[in-house]
């Protein structure tokens, strides 16, 4: 019996149980998060973190939830009062919405009935993820515009054509997950990775996913939209108390939420490492879910390594990022992809499907060096500016770090 | 007349849900005619393109439903709210003819197209025997899409794809600006350009504002060691606007107590001490 089956099963009580389940699941993981947060990024810049309130500080998050709820709540003179409290609300509903479709365990008992941790399986589940996104993505756009304030509007700005440029390359990722699963339903694709996770079939697609991930879920290096060297606090600068809390709930949840879609596209979802896979019984089918919240940790790290890591990159890099880096190449990589899959699938000859691989191998390796080439061309001439001025004070001599500026300066001699 | 019960009847939850959704689309589709501001009105029509797209999932159309809200709710309306925002928070449409003529024609265009819609949707006809959903998606509602669009539709597809991308490159080249394919000047560029120039006297970059004088604030200019003020250390765009303090008052020779008296009398005191 398939996942969707199992699930289709399901009385109304029992899926109202397991909605609230995932709902505190949720708000559980996002409390949970924020304090790893704090402690790995201190651990990272070499402080400790909060650590004072309940045990190893676990307390912390909860303690400020309350403290930030007890704020006072202001509403700017200038902002449009009702989008101004409705687009926290959008956000904070919008986002747990993607949980309704990820699988987070194999088949268990619940309450005597046989069923498994997943709310509801639809045939174009991943898509559905993808269009309860762009929706939630409203709530930060309309955040900026209601505030009436320049900053917000800003962010606001920045964060609009950020997930537009995004979406399509998260988007374009999956095509190869889809053509390799032969589904879109998050079950199924799951079980389509019983015996290689789609993270080393489709490495490059993985990539692709995970960078656009973070763009999508406006977090560092991508979080340009409440930038806080250069937009104080982008587009919730306007917001305080619940409203604010709302939007950091928010933020998490959909961290959280990307993760757990990461972990069900690539990384085998809730099923056990390959060799280990008869931990999936253990506990009456329960120990799934510690695989699955292992999996969807190691990205939830990945995103606080990254922070505490990478600084905030410019805007017009970002977008040349997003447009010309990943959305022609993940272009390329689907049509790699499909020739190889129509290939296998018309059952041609191992030897022309290894042929096929190298050509394309040889090809990308003959145009990135020609890139490269032409990029050390292009540096030589944006560099030639000009004779270096006679110094009218003595300069110390200075060390020339790169290869590219002495060839230039050597080539004006 | 009531469509639903001739098509074929229709299931008490589809029923709760139209006469609960329905009304809200059509309250929220006066409303873009009503709304002031435009952004309010994009808004409105965002919330009937979801409740659209729930109409669409409820019928058993789930592809269609989930595309619609990634499309055009995530896409077009985006796009839309991009521009809506380029434009200004504040401004809501002019009622002022840019064009001259422009609203006949778009009356008649409007008349015209309405009356187009109104006699080809009073001749189409509907079937008693509604289409047996469960048939039509008998292979998976994707896969059913998917097979049609790529068979019996590939052309009307291919079409509408080559039509896209053809007004996407006009709107590029309408929109291009020989500027743009200047060599764009990075960061990079300019920080060597400061030192391959004419002279080393910005390669430090300018002087702040307000420095060495007894202000700090952005219209102040700079005091240069020589006590002259500094023009280069006050933003183009002040000086521009005449809100810059007048450069002479913060002069070293113009200040109280560097006058030679009050030098001499500085040199005094030290000596004393």
């Amino acid at each position: 019996m398939t996942t969707a089956e199992l699930i289709g099963q399901d009385p109304g009580w029992l899926i109202t149980v397991k909605a609230f389940m995932v709902f505190g699941l949720c708000v559980i993981l996002t409390l949970i998060a924020i304090w790893a947060e704090r402690r790995i990024v201190a651990r990272m810049q070499m402080r400790l973190g909060p650590n004072r309130t309940g045990k190893f500080g676990l307390l912390q998050s909860l303690a400020d939830g309350v403290k930030l709820a007890f704020k006072e709540d202001l509403i700017p003179k200038a902002a449009d009062k009702i989008i101004f409290v409705l687009a926290p609300l959008i956000s904070v509903t919008v986002c747990f919405l993607a949980f309704a479709v990820i699988p987070i365990s194999g088949p268990v008992s619940l309450f005597g009935r046989q069923t498994a941790m997943q709310l509801t399986d639809l045939p174009v589940a991943v898509l559905y993820i993808l269009a309860v996104t762009s929706i939630g993505v409203y709530g930060i756009v309309l955040a900026g515009w209601s505030s009436g304030s320049v900053y917000p509007l800003l962010g606001g700005l920045r964060s609009s054509a950020q997930v537009i440029s995004y979406e399509i390359s998260l988007g374009l990722s999956l095509v190869a997950v889809f053509i390799y699963a032969g589904s879109m339903s998050t079950s199924e694709i799951v079980a389509a990775q019983d015996r290689f996770w789609f993270a080393l079939v489709l490495f490059p697609s993985f990539v692709i996913f995970v960078i656009s991930m973070v763009g999508e879920t406006n977090r560092a290096p991508f979080d340009l939209a409440e930038a806080e060297g250069e937009l104080v606090g982008g587009f919730h600068t306007e917001y305080s108390s619940l409203k604010f809390a709302l939007f950091f709930l928010a933020e998490y949840v959909n961290i959280i939420s990307v993760s757990a879609l990461a972990t069900t596209l690539f990384l085998g979802g809730y099923r056990a490492v390959p060799g280990l896979g008869f931990t999936e019984a253990w506990l009456g089918g329960w120990f799934t879910v510690f695989w699955f919240l292992g999996k969807v940790s190691l990205f939830f790290f990945f995103f606080i390594w990254l922070r505490g890591t990478l600084p905030r990159l410019r805007y017009d890099q970002f977008m040349k990022l997003g447009w010309k880096v990943l959305i022609p190449s993940s272009l390329a990589w689907i049509l790699v992809v499909a020739t190889l899959r129509v290939l296998t699938a018309e059952g041609a000859s191992q030897f022309i499907i290894g042929g096929f691989t190298l050509g394309v191998v040889l090809l990308v390796l003959a145009a990135s060096t020609l890139y490269e080439r032409s990029k050390v061309k292009r540096q030589a001439f944006l560099h030639n500016i000009g004779e270096m001025p006679e110094p009218s004070f003595p300069l110390p001599v200075m060390p020339t770090a790169r290869k590219n500026e002495r060839l230039v300066i050597e080539s004006h001699e | 007349m009531n469509l639903a019960l001739e098509v074929g009847q229709v299931g008490t939850a589809e029923a709760v849900q139209f006469f609960i959704l329905a009304p809200i689309a059509v309250i929220a589709a006066l409303g873009i005619l009503f709304v002031k501001k435009a952004v309010h009105a994009a808004l409105m029509l965002v919330s009937i393109m979801i409740i659209l797209a729930i109409f669409y999932i409820a019928n058993g159309a789930a592809f269609l439903g989930v595309v619609q809200i990634i499309v055009y709710t995530g896409a077009v309306m985006m796009l839309f709210l991009f521009i809506l925002m380029l434009v200004g928070v504040d401004s809501s449409d002019s009622l002022k003819e840019n064009l001259k003529g422009i609203r006949p024609v778009a009356i008649t265009l409007a008349i015209g197209i309405s009356l187009l819609l109104i006699s080809l949707l009073s001749r189409a006809q509907i079937s008693e025997q509604a289409p047996d959903l469960a048939v039509l998606n008998s292979e998976g509602n994707v896969e059913g899409i998917a097979r049609l669009l790529f068979t019996e539709y590939v052309w009307a597809f291919e079409v509408v794809s080559a039509l896209l991308i053809t007004a996407a490159v006009g709107a590029m080249v309408l929109a291009h600006s020989e500027k743009s394919r200047e060599i764009s000047r990075t960061q990079r560029y300019k920080s060597v350009a400061r030192f391959r120039g004419d002279s080393l006297a910005t390669a430090a970059g300018l002087p702040g504002s307000g420095v060495y004088a007894r202000h700090n604030a952005l219209d102040v200019p700079a005091l240069l060691p020589d006590g002259s003020a500094s023009e280069l250390s006050v933003s183009k765009t002040l000086q521009a606007r005449g809100d810059v303090i007048d450069q002479s008052k913060f002069a070293l020779d113009q200040l109280p107590g560097v006058n030679e008296a009050d030098e001499s009398s500085a040199v005094e005191r030290e000596e004393e001490r």
